[in-house]
């Protein structure tokens, strides 16, 4: 990690907020672009989630972590409270490495 | 800054309280994360402080975890950060005093802030909204993030099923994006992607390729609601 990184997104990250918030205001934005925008995260959520759990690297990879994932995403679909989902999903994956 | 209405405004504070909580633990957790990911404790800091985005926060420590460069660590995680200019649009009219706090309410633009605010009706009870809700929240997240970054330095992220923490969390914040079909359908596009182009690619480019789910958007949605909430900034 750079304090180059760190910076630069912070300085991203802020303008983004300020450019809708400050300096478009109330003028109009084609709705096909702000629905675009909105499904980002569901396409980078949904990738960032495959990398972690099914690649090291540049190699594909199926462990312990596909159990973490599977408690977690039956948790979160039935709207268990955060922290029960991340405790449960972690402790799920830490439980099968330490029987396997 | 802004005239509060008392009874209205304690509403607010115990509806920020209990979201707070939430956002206490994962900027615990994000913190935990980052440290163990080679960040200082003042970087990790600094990224809550100046980010101020869990969905971005995640996504560079993430990357940068898996051995990418930092060039894709940042193009994901601006890209993540976009959708809070779509809400900063819809924020402008509560944000409407004086440049400086205008600018000040601008950092506080996330999922939640957005969502307390745009569910009251009146203007003035959403402007009351999010001045009692954000820096509340603001306060949580950080607080989280620098008690996980000083204890972060004492855990070996894989001994306690950590390395299964980022796809965990990545869930629970995905759940909310599948409830509509074109987010079903960008999420899909996405998580293909993702695997399908790693062994292809260096690590973090995939990840970008996958932002082209975005324009599964070009077609209209009728049961799109305008913000979803998943427990972090």
């Amino acid at each position: 990690m750079t304090w180059t990184l760190v910076l630069l997104l912070g300085a991203s990250a802020y303008a983004l907020k300020a450019l809708g918030a400050v300096v478009i205001g109330d003028r109009a934005v084609p709705p096909a672009l702000q629905r675009c925008l909105l499904l980002i995260p569901a396409a980078l959520l949904a990738a960032l989630i495959t990398k972690d759990t099914f690649t090291s690297g540049q190699e594909i990879v199926v462990d312990a972590r596909l159990v973490g994932l599977a408690v977690a995403a039956v948790l979160s679909w039935r709207r268990a409270p955060f922290a029960l989902t991340v405790f449960a999903g972690v402790g799920a994956t830490a439980l099968l490495r330490l029987v396997a | 800054m802004n005239h509060f209405r008392a009874p209205e405004a304690r509403r607010f504070v115990s509806a920020s309280l209990v979201i707070g909580v939430a956002f206490v633990v994962f900027g615990t957790s994000f913190g935990v994360l980052a440290v163990g990911a080679g960040a200082t404790v003042a970087q990790a800091c600094v990224l809550s402080l100046f980010v101020y985005t869990g969905a971005s926060q995640m996504s560079v420590v993430s990357v940068i975890a898996a051995g990418g460069s930092p060039a894709s660590a940042f193009g994901g995680a601006v890209l993540l950060a976009c959708r809070n200019a779509v809400y900063g649009l819809a924020m402008s009219p509560v944000l409407n005093g004086r440049l400086s706090s205008r600018l000040l309410g601008a950092q506080w633009v996330i999922d939640e802030t957005t969502a307390l605010a745009t569910a009251e009706h009146d203007p003035s009870m959403r402007r009351t909204a999010f001045w009692v809700s954000a820096p509340i929240l603001y306060a949580a997240w950080n607080l989280g993030t620098l008690a996980g970054a000083l204890v972060g330095d004492s855990i070996d992220p894989s001994a306690f099923g950590l390395d299964a923490a980022f796809p965990v969390m990545f869930t629970a914040m995905l759940v909310p994006h599948l409830r509509t079909r074109n987010g079903r359908r960008a999420a899909l596009f996405g998580g293909v992607m993702s695997v399908a182009l790693a062994p292809f690619m260096p690590v973090g480019l995939p990840i970008l390729v996958a932002a082209f789910g975005m324009f599964f958007g070009l077609s209209p949605e009728h049961d799109a609601p305008p913000v979803r909430t998943d427990g972090a900034p």
